[in-house]
């Protein structure tokens, strides 16, 4: 311990001797090591902000579609059977049974004509949903108005949220879309409020193409299937058992179900003679939040192991949806910066070799400058492994100052690019701590050689060298 | 007392093929708080025999005990705690490093000293040598800061600071004025009598030769005279030397 300490003080007034030569002789190790700083906070913001970009679209996502069928050996493809129920997305609702799930909302899906006076337009995508939707896609605050309640979804209520691409397509800049009616499919529709600009996705489609409305209505006034029939299949339905109807919303619109029964019941022989086709009410999607990121592979577990259950697939049996998390995307995105940030290190690891070269050729030169110290240095007494310890210190030690002198110009420059360039910075400990130990290693590995010569110096001619 | 006793040193360079016998039998002793000269022309091996008594050098045979410790067979770093411990060195050319403070000069050989001296322990030490050596008042010089004379001051307090019983210098006064050259050697000559160091002086200069109580005269590799110290013979330093100005009568 005292001898390391010595040895340290030794090298450290080595160094002082000669501190434009240190300097300069550390100037490579301090430009390897100040560009790695720099590259990685600037490369970490850069990232940062791309993290941001797919929060945006909404976090911890789970996308649950129907799956494909196989009639006859020629598969549909995805979504080719009708599987999913708003009930399937009730049931995920239950916090007893899904512990990671946050918030479930079933999506129905419509491309139709939307009109506003004497302007129409296409929106990219009409989503019939709950109120849920807007907490999931992190799309709480409106830019104007208010957004439709459960009560809206539960009266197919005529209403509808617009996006800011259809609001320029349909109305004046001066022009508050608010509480004005459009007509969608020849339906009128009051517009209730304009979502926030959320602009281009990842995969460059247009977010703010998009009309909202409640599920029910979007699916029984829009999407061409008649409620009257679905409710009709789905009373037989659950007069035939199904218990678990209770839990639809749409129960609300006959508050006296309970109560009263419309039609007379039938006996038990008669259900059992005449089994009706159930015809239920489908969701083209069911969007899922996960309590967070790491819950995402418990959530999807969760809602494998219910939905499985409630369509009664057997054990070994194909599954009739699909399950779609979006961490894939953002995977995608990160596993990118980590490429790009891999390539980048390799740059300035070539830098830093490019200082260690340095670092060596300087000490050659130091040693055979100072070959008449050392013979000293061994004349009273200093054994070889002494010399090769006090400049194998040195040189550590000058890499080691060169990393922190280069530390501190690299947060510097990231600071500066921050602050004129407004570029987010991340501050990176890990890659302060890793610049400055290879910067070390660098220092022992390129000062070796020059402290293996110094210390293989025969104290006689090292004594006598002019 | 004796302390150092050489016994048919023998030492040979191999130069390819050829073998160059450098010292062809070398016996002799000096007593403790002795001050000898050693004395050559050069090529006569007295380069090579100082080395060999500083532990510097291993011979190719013979013995050598040195304080008691026969040293001849030691190994390069067994040799160097021998220097660290009871060697002192002092060169020609001073040899100080520079952009360093005298103390700091001083304090060098302490890091390689095993005996662990605290900070404050090795300065006092280190400030009482230079007082002794007369340059308590420029401790904090730098050695481009002190004339030649102050530089070899500086260098004795060096190899005085583990406290040596062995002092060589190796043409100490080379460098130096005649009046510089004086006070040098009267200090070393204070040092054998006061401190008991035994100092040998190699030199080619019976003017600093004269100060030592002995010279050792060496010639093609063998002991010419004074090999030992007999006290009924006497040495004689005088004759040979060349400049009278250097001629100093010893104390």
């Amino acid at each position: 311990m005292f001898y390391l300490f010595r040895t340290f003080n030794m090298a450290l007034k080595a160094l002082t001797r000669n501190v434009m030569r240190t300097g300069l002789t550390t100037l490579g190790v301090i430009m390897g090591v100040a560009a790695v700083i720099a590259i990685r906070e600037i490369g970490q913001g850069a990232s940062q902000s791309m993290q941001e970009t797919i929060a945006s679209m909404g976090s911890n996502i789970i996308l649950v579609l129907p799956g494909a069928a196989n009639p006859q050996g020629a598969s549909t493809g995805a979504g080719g059977v009708v599987s999913l129920t708003p009930d399937d997305a009730q049931a995920l609702n239950d916090p007893d049974r899904c512990p990671s799930i946050v918030a479930v909302c079933p999506i129905v899906r419509v491309r139709l004509q939307v009109v506003y006076g004497n302007k129409n337009w296409q929106p990219n995508t009409t989503y019939g949903t709950t109120p849920d939707f807007l907490f999931v896609r992190n799309w709480n605050t409106l830019a104007e108005g208010i957004p439709f309640g459960d009560q809206d979804v539960a009266s197919q209520a005529e209403v509808c949220l617009l996006g800011q691409t259809v609001v320029k397509q349909l109305f004046g800049p001066n022009d508050s879309p608010v509480n004005k009616e459009i007509r969608i499919n020849n339906k009128p529709f009051k517009v209730l409020g304009v979502l926030s600009t959320k602009g281009a996705n990842m995969l460059g489609s247009d977010q703010d193409d998009i009309v909202l409305a409640p599920w029910t209505t979007v699916k029984f006034k829009l999407a061409g299937q008649s409620a009257q029939v679905t409710q009709q299949s789905a009373a037989t339905a659950s007069s035939s058992g199904s218990s678990g109807y209770q839990a639809n919303s749409l129960n609300q619109l006959y508050p006296n179900t309970d109560y009263a029964s419309l039609y007379p019941a039938a006996s038990a022989s008669e259900t059992a003679d005449t089994p009706l086709p159930v015809r239920f009410v489908n969701v083209d999607q069911i969007l899922v939040q996960a309590r967070a990121a790491d819950e995402i592979q418990s959530a999807i577990k969760e809602i494998t192991d219910l939905l499985r259950e409630r369509h009664h697939i057997r054990p070994g049996q194909g599954e009739d949806f699909q399950i779609r998390d979006m961490t894939e995307l953002s995977n995608t995105a990160s596993s990118q910066g980590n490429l790009m940030s891999l390539l980048l290190l390799v740059v300035a690891g070539i830098a830093l070799l490019v200082g260690g070269v340095f670092v060596m050729a300087i000490m050659l030169v130091s040693v055979t400058e100072r070959t008449r110290e050392i013979g000293l240095r061994m004349a009273v007494g200093a054994r070889p492994r002494d010399i090769l310890m006090q400049f194998l210190v040195e040189a550590a030690m000058m890499c080691i100052l060169g990393g922190i002198v280069g530390v501190i110009l690299g947060r510097t420059s990231s600071v500066l690019v921050w602050f004129f360039l407004h570029w987010p910075v991340g501050v990176s400990i890990e890659t302060i701590i890793v610049a400055v130990g290879i910067s070390a290693a660098v220092g022992l590995i390129f000062g070796f050689y020059p402290a293996w010569k110094a210390s293989r110096l025969d104290p006689i001619d090292a004594l006598r060298y002019e | 007392m004796e302390l150092i006793r050489l016994d048919d040193i023998r030492k040979t360079y191999h130069l390819g093929e050829l073998d160059v016998p450098v010292l062809k039998g070398v016996s002799l002793s000096i007593a403790r708080g002795e001050m000898v000269a050693l004395m050559g022309q050069s090529g006569s091996g007295k380069s090579t025999l100082m080395n060999i008594l500083g532990c510097l050098d291993r011979p190719t045979s013979g013995k050598y005990w040195l304080d008691g410790q026969e040293v001849s067979k030691l190994t390069a770093d067994q040799r160097a705690v021998i220097r660290n411990k009871k060697i002192g060195f002092v060169f020609q050319s001073f040899n100080l490093l520079n952009r360093t403070s005298a103390l700091d000069n001083v304090m060098m050989p302490l890091a390689y000293t095993a005996s662990n001296l605290s900070g404050r322990e090795a300065r006092k030490r280190a400030e009482a040598l230079l007082d002794r050596v007369g340059l308590g008042d420029r401790i904090h010089h730098h050695s481009s800061q002190l004339s030649g004379g102050q530089q070899q001051r500086v260098a004795i307090a060096r190899s005085l600071i583990n406290r040596p019983p062995l002092l060589f210098a190796d043409e100490p006064t080379g460098n130096l004025d005649s009046r510089t050259s004086r006070e040098i050697l009267e200090m070393f000559q204070a040092l054998a009598a006061e401190e008991n160091i035994t100092i040998v002086l190699v030199t080619h200069d019976a003017g600093v030769a004269g100060y030592a109580q002995r010279a050792i005269r060496i010639r093609d590799g063998l002991i010419e005279a004074g090999a030992f110290n007999d006290p009924g013979a006497v040495t004689s330093v005088g004759p040979i030397a060349s400049d009278p100005v250097q001629m100093v009568a010893p104390h």
